[in-house]
């Protein structure tokens, strides 16, 4: 097995009382596509925060390019400049155009010039079909050119690992294709990602792994053919018969 | 699953990262303490330090003067001060509300209220409050209408409430303009009336967001009791006034300070709680 590029070994994480995440162990390769599916509430989402550093964890071990992130001696945002995440609720800033959402990052954090930095902008967007978008406030556009803009700001910053978070819950069905077909181009050039995700079919087509999460747990990985088709536990099958339209 | 018993016990390398989290806190605090005494007592040190401060303190901090003046500026301060605020506060509330509403309204009926209200704060915001407070205590009761009543404090009171209800005014009505549209939307669409949407759903929302600003005008409210005084109400400077003028000691204005100093904080505590508090309930789990 190759160097690993994130490695989670028995985290947890609680609120208070409540414990949402125990005895997650997880290993993320370069190029891998890692789903997260699981009913909510039952971790998905705390799970990218805790791996962005958003969340401070309770009990384990999170390396990240071979450097123990969960140490609280790490500066969070050495991390975070090299992990991209995208939200559910896209979470774009709506006082700044399209154009300065995705260069705010790189001209104030990773020090590259506005020429640069608009360049590289404008071109990802022009990519994800947003070239017309680029001047205009996000509340101006539709929900899918939002994420897909909040996809590219997310970018600009070439991170080594993406985090994606339920980045299609939001959206309608019309709209949830032209974002998956963005994450698949990416994932077709190679990018890491993680995911928690609903939409199933784009799992089992686009993963490299699926885990299920079940109240805090990762019940279930392995490879999209497996867990979809051939599922050990109960949980997870009752869960996919909810969730996946018959056969 | 959860039937599952758990045993979690934080490992070693936990409970390394909590020592180490320890050092760390204790690290900053200590930083924190450090830079706090050299600050403050740089400026303690510089002002005991100065060429006039041994008269300064005579005429300012004189023990004996606090003493003497500090039960006539508390019956001052009691008697006009505080009910002042009291009584404004509650009022200007009202009044602001009043008008910050007014001029959120679309109904065509209040058009001219509505240009009453842009009136309104318009000028009497424009007018130093001093300056209103002359004006009411001293015209007021030379105009000799029949049955108005001629007390300084009154026309104190209103020259205040006024004033501060124009400010009161515009920040709620900036707090009333931040609620997103879509809540207006939904309101519409649960059949609230113009009326109800604002009752029941805006204007908690904004108030809520302009609790800080709100206090800061009412902070200024307290302090600016003491320009009633200009017009001749024996409020708590009139009164440090009067001893400092028999006595040459400045030690009264000292004491005037620190009574609406500590008048103010527990205000600033308290809406700092009510705030936390509001956070907690709608906050939690948020992401």
């Amino acid at each position: 097995m190759s160097e690993a590029l994130l490695e989670v070994t028995d985290l947890r994480k609680s609120y208070g009382d409540k414990v949402v995440l125990r005895d997650i162990d997880l290993r993320v390769r370069t190029h891998d596509v890692i789903c997260l599916i699981g009913s909510s509430g039952s971790g998905k989402s705390t799970l990218l925060r805790c791996l962005n550093l958003l969340e401070q964890i309770d009990d384990g071990v999170i390396e990240f390019e071979g450097r123990e992130i969960s140490d609280p001696r790490i500066d969070p945002r050495a991390v975070r400049s090299r992990v991209g995440m995208v939200f559910q609720a896209y979470n774009l800033f709506p006082h700044l155009t399209v154009l300065d959402n995705c260069t705010l990052a790189p001209r104030r954090v990773h020090g590259v010039t506005k020429g640069e930095a608009e360049q590289r902008a404008r071109d990802l967007l022009a990519r994800f079909g947003l070239a017309d978008q680029a001047d205009k406030h996000p509340d101006r556009m539709s929900g899918g050119q939002q994420q897909r803009a909040a996809l590219v700001r997310a970018l600009c910053t070439q991170p080594t690992l993406l985090l994606l978070d339920e980045i299609t819950a939001a959206l309608d069905p019309e709209l949830v294709g032209e974002v998956l077909t963005i994450v698949r181009e990416l994932a077709e050039q190679g990018t890491t990602m993680i995911l928690a995700t609903h939409e199933m079919a784009f799992a089992r087509d686009v993963a490299t792994a699926v885990c299920f999460l079940d109240e805090g747990r990762i019940l279930e990985q392995g490879p999209p053919a497996e867990i979809f088709s051939r599922p050990r536990e109960e949980r997870t099958r009752r869960f996919l018969s909810r969730v996946l339209p018959p056969a | 699953m959860s039937s599952a018993p758990d045993t979690w016990r934080p490992s070693p390398r936990e409970l390394e990262r909590r020592e180490i989290r320890r050092t760390l806190r204790r690290r900053s605090i200590l930083v924190s303490t450090v830079a706090t005494v050299l600050v403050l007592g740089g400026l303690l040190i510089g002002t005991v330090s100065s060429p006039g401060w041994a008269s300064v303190k005579a005429t300012f901090f004189s023990w004996d003067d606090a003493k003497a003046a500090f039960p006539s500026i508390w019956h001052a301060f009691w008697t006009y001060n505080v009910k002042l605020f009291l009584i404004g506060e509650v009022l200007i509330l009202i009044l602001a509300l009043a008008v910050a509403v007014l001029r959120q309204s679309r109904s065509p009926v209040l058009l001219p209220l509505r240009i009453i209200a842009v009136i309104y704060t318009d000028l009497f915001r424009g007018i130093p409050t001093i300056l209103l407070v002359f004006m009411l205590a001293f015209g007021m009761p030379a105009l000799n209408l029949q049955g108005v009543t001629n007390s300084l404090f009154f026309w104190g009171l209103v020259a205040l409430v006024l004033s501060y209800g124009a400010y009161v005014a515009e920040v709620i009505r900036a707090g009333i303009e931040s609620v997103h549209p879509s809540q207006i939307a939904s309101a519409d669409a649960l059949g609230l009336s113009r009326v109800q949407a604002m009752r029941y759903v805006v204007v908690p929302q904004g108030i809520r967001r302009v609790i800080p600003p709100l206090l800061n005008d009412f902070v200024s409210l307290q302090k600016d009791t003491a320009l009633v005084g200009a017009a001749g109400v024996f409020d708590a400077l009139f009164a440090a006034r009067d001893y400092a003028n028999y006595q040459f000691n400045f030690t009264p204005y000292v004491v005037v300070a620190g009574y609406f100093v500590v008048l103010t904080i527990p205000l600033a505590r308290f809406t700092d709680h009510l705030q936390h508090r509001a956070m907690e309930r709608e906050r939690q789990g948020a992401r």
